[in-house]
């Protein structure tokens, strides 16, 4: 009934307007919305004029008689903001965050921390001893620059290389040790591979593979912090290839347009797996698209932990007080393989990496500010190269020990509740495992906790 | 507060048409997002043929809910959906709208009026990008946000097809429960529509029924729109909610007010019987309800008749029960046979119902070819293929 009476007055009203929607002067409803239909078809339509700026709906600019093509040819690029010369010499003192000697060396420490731990995990997995890793060789400036220009309650989502993070939020060393074995004290009870580190009290958003999938989940987040009139934002780091994904593209998009709190900070290492960044894109990097999306952009020397400090400080404070997204892309690169499944000397020359780790490096660079500032010397650095081997190979052998989490943890958290047809699997498979027990790993995992039904 | 609203009405339709943009609501309903003025000039006198065409392939007969669930008004099911969204809002101010198109109303008038009364920050446009309309929820309900995401027709998910299923399915599991996105819902018209062509007919259902994490469900009227949505909407998983469209103007029912939910993985039995379980889910419904009064009146057959409801993780156990007590099982669905949701439910009874079974189980079903436009007619698993259907399984 209301279907017919709907089309009945839109088979008139069409008849009406035909000589109307003849001549095409419906360019959009929103003017037209305002009036009702009487006035609106006398309203007369001026004139186009040659003079006055293009009308164009969401357009602010110029005419031009002068047929060019933007950016036919590459100009220029954004430059890359630095405070820190590769002998760890302020430029422009202006520059200097002049942050506190505590947070300096908790920084500096935090980087070379996470650097051990990665040589750890990484011998350990080329032993057998857990199944894949991932380093950060190179990129510890980017983790240690921006962490700390954060407030612990601000949320982050990583893509994988920003262990940092982590570490400088504090999450136990025992913890990374975990979630890498997978052992019954991971929080994320064994399901990822390692890595995927994840932190509901960090403030760290589980790790999951595909990439760019965090970048728009980010910006939902980054609203609702901002409905909820929270003075937080959120962080979401990526890497340039990943910034390729569609995601990417929603994400800028969305965070623009619906003025999201976000913090889009770029790694731009170089390389995503054997892909150069050359036959990743054409344009000037990732920052020349921020623009693009009408987003706050910048260039960073990732090796440089204090320029990426400021510049995510900075971002920070638009994030939160303006509620609108910025985009930060931090120039470092991947001095290590891509992952422990990746020999990266098969695509690039052995030279390019040395000449990187050896001429700039974020962690050396940061060493000798801190040397000329005489905050640290080599004695400090045996001390605490020696503390934390000592630490790290405690919470390894520890975490190696331990048991797996109980294989009924395969079948739990699918849904809030186990649905009916999940538990007969488990069911199912529980009294398998009863019949072929010797041919499964069974030792290795945990009892079943009580039954609490 | 909650459910006083007045509903838009007929009237409130017809004041609306006074403005030219009222005219491209309905028309942009009636025919698809790429749709404009200009293509419907060119048919503005439909001839017998036309309507015949757009006849609708079933009877919708309505719900009548029982009186102990207090006052009623008279909806259609776009209107039940509007006013499951505006009690949601109502009762949660976490909870937020969006998606292409909503804020004038939706192109199907699912969101008429939200915006006006909860304001642009909770009932809001996005760009129009599918992945990043559902990331974007993900992202909020991880924060703790009640997310309810609109893509506009069924047919345009597939660009969200990752962030569906890679992430708001996976959310919980990976995470080991440390967070997870249960508060988001996704709102999606899908089904037949008359003439909706490849791309605005489509019932994708089984693709999303192989995520373990994700619950799918689809409601057949009004009242099971509303209970079921606002169900969907307080579960703490993520939802996938297919509105069959072409109930949205066609089905009105007297639908309760006040603010009530239906249980998600429940099937429904409709019609007690025991020769023949007729199981369907959405618009299919309606067909095989027309199917069991044509086998009784014509075989004299009495078949029990159940709306699955939640298509996953779905209710084994009443259809089983009633597999087993009329040995005979007929499964109809819009979406193309192979791998369709049919297929699961087929293997599962036949391994739960094996002694019970007196015929196999018959699937009725879409080809196993795109939606097309003008062989629809042709293509529906419409109440004569189920008949006969019916027939094959009582003389087998």
């Amino acid at each position: 009934m209301a279907a017919t009476l709907s089309a009945r007055l839109l088979r008139t009203s069409v008849r009406k307007h035909r000589n109307l929607i003849h001549r095409g002067l419906y360019r959009t409803s929103a003017p037209l919305n305002q009036q009702d239909g009487q006035s609106m078809s006398q309203t007369p339509i001026p004139p186009l004029e040659d003079v006055g700026p293009p009308q164009f709906l969401g357009l602010k600019c110029d005419w031009t008689e002068k047929l060019r093509f933007q950016a036919h040819v590459a100009t220029e690029g954004y430059p890359v903001y630095r405070v820190l010369n590769r002998d760890g010499k302020v430029l422009d003192p202006s520059q200097d965050p002049q942050l506190p000697e505590e947070m300096l060396l908790r920084m500096y420490r935090g980087m070379t921390l996470l650097n051990s731990m990665d040589r750890i995990l990484y011998e350990s997995q080329r032993q057998g001893r857990i199944s894949f890793y991932m380093t950060n060789y190179g990129e510890e400036g980017t983790h240690f620059g921006s962490a700390p220009a954060l407030d612990d309650g601000d949320l982050v989502f990583g893509q994988y290389r920003e262990a940092g993070v982590l570490v400088w939020r504090g999450y136990p060393l025992p913890m990374f040790m975990s979630q890498c074995y997978g052992n019954e004290l991971d929080e994320c009870k064994g399901r990822g591979m390692p890595v995927h580190y994840g932190s509901k009290k960090y403030n760290f958003v589980t790790i999951s593979s595909p990439l760019a999938t965090q970048m728009p989940q980010a910006v939902g987040s980054a609203y609702a912090l901002k409905l909820a009139q929270k003075n937080n934002c959120v962080i979401c780091y990526f890497g340039e290839g990943a910034a390729s994904e569609g995601d990417a593209h929603a994400a800028l998009n969305f965070a623009a347009t619906l003025d999201c709190p976000v913090i889009f900070f770029c790694r731009n290492n170089g390389y995503a797996i054997s892909t150069p960044a050359f036959e990743q894109y054409k344009g000037d990097g990732i920052v020349a698209r921020g623009p693009g999306y009408g987003i706050a952009s910048i260039r960073v020397d990732g090796n440089d932990v204090l320029a990426v400090y400021n510049v995510t400080k900075e971002a920070r404070q638009i994030a939160v007080e303006e509620k609108r997204p910025v985009l930060i892309e931090a120039m470092t690169y991947r001095i290590g393989h891509h992952s422990t499944s990746d020999d990266s000397s098969a695509y690039r020359s052995v030279d390019e990496v040395r000449s990187w780790d050896q001429k700039d490096h974020p962690i050396s660079r940061f060493r000798k500010y801190l040397v000329r500032r005489d905050l640290w010397d080599d004695d400090k650095e045996a001390d605490w190269k020696n503390e934390t081997k000592k630490q790290l190979m405690q919470a390894f052998a520890r975490a190696e020990k331990l048991k797996k989490p109980p294989v009924s943890y395969m079948f739990t958290d699918v849904y809030d509740e186990m649905p009916p047809a999940l538990k007969e699997q488990w069911d199912g498979l529980r009294q398998h495992l009863q019949q072929y027990k010797e041919h499964y790993p069974t030792s290795s995992f945990a009892d079943e906790p009580a039954q609490t039904d | 507060v909650t459910g006083a609203r007045p509903q838009p009405t007929a009237a409130y339709n017809m004041a609306l048409t006074m403005s030219m943009t009222a005219i491209t609501r309905p028309m942009r309903s009636l025919l698809g997002k790429k749709s404009s003025l200009r293509k419907l000039r060119l048919n503005n006198e439909p001839s017998n043929h036309l309507q015949k065409r757009c006849a609708a392939h079933f009877t919708f007969v309505p719900d009548t809910a029982p009186s102990s669930e207090g006052e009623t008004a008279r909806m259609n099911l776009y209107q039940a959906v509007t006013n499951s969204l505006d009690l949601a809002l109502a009762r949660d101010p976490t909870a937020v709208i969006f998606g292409e198109d909503v804020a004038f109303g939706g192109v199907f008038r699912c969101t008429v009026g939200l915006q006006d009364k909860y304001g642009k920050q909770r009932v809001f446009n996005t760009p129009l990008c599918e992945q990043g309309i559902a990331g974007f929820g993900i992202g909020l309900a991880v924060a703790g946000a009640t997310a309810i995401a609109e893509m506009q027709f069924a047919d345009y998910i597939y660009p969200a097809f990752d962030q569906l299923v890679n992430e708001a399915a996976k959310y919980r599991y990976r995470s080991g429960g440390l967070f997870d996105c249960g508060k988001l819902t996704i709102r999606a018209p899908s089904g037949a529509v008359g003439h909706g062509a490849l791309y605005h007919s489509q019932s994708p259902e089984a693709f999303f029924a192989h995520v373990p994490g994700l619950r799918v469900v689809m409601p057949r009227g009004p009242i099971q729109a509303k209970g079921l949505l606002t169900a969907c909407i307080q579960d703490p998983n993520p939802c996938i909610f297919f509105e069959p469209k072409i109930l949205y103007r066609l089905a009105v029912e007297q639908v309760p007010l006040k603010d009530f939910s239906l249980p998600l993985g429940k099937a429904q039995v409709l019609q007690e019987g025991h020769d023949l379980t007729l199981l369907a889910w959405g618009t299919q419904v309606h067909v095989l309800r027309e199917v069991a009064q044509l086998a009784q009146d014509r075989l004299n057959v009495s078949c029990e008749l159940i709306d699955l409801c939640t298509l996953t993780p779905w209710d084994k156990e009443t259809v089983a029960n009633s597999v087993c007590k009329t040995g005979r099982l007929l499964v109809a669905h819009e979406a193309p046979l192979t791998a369709g949701l049919g297929a699961e439910i087929a293997a599962t009874i036949q391994s739960e119902c094996f002694l019970n079974l007196e015929a196999p189980v018959q699937r009725v079903t879409g080809f196993d070819t795109p939606f097309p436009h003008i062989f629809e007619p042709f293509y529906l698993p419409d109440k004569w293929r189920c008949f006969e259907a019916v027939k094959k399984l009582l003389i087998y």
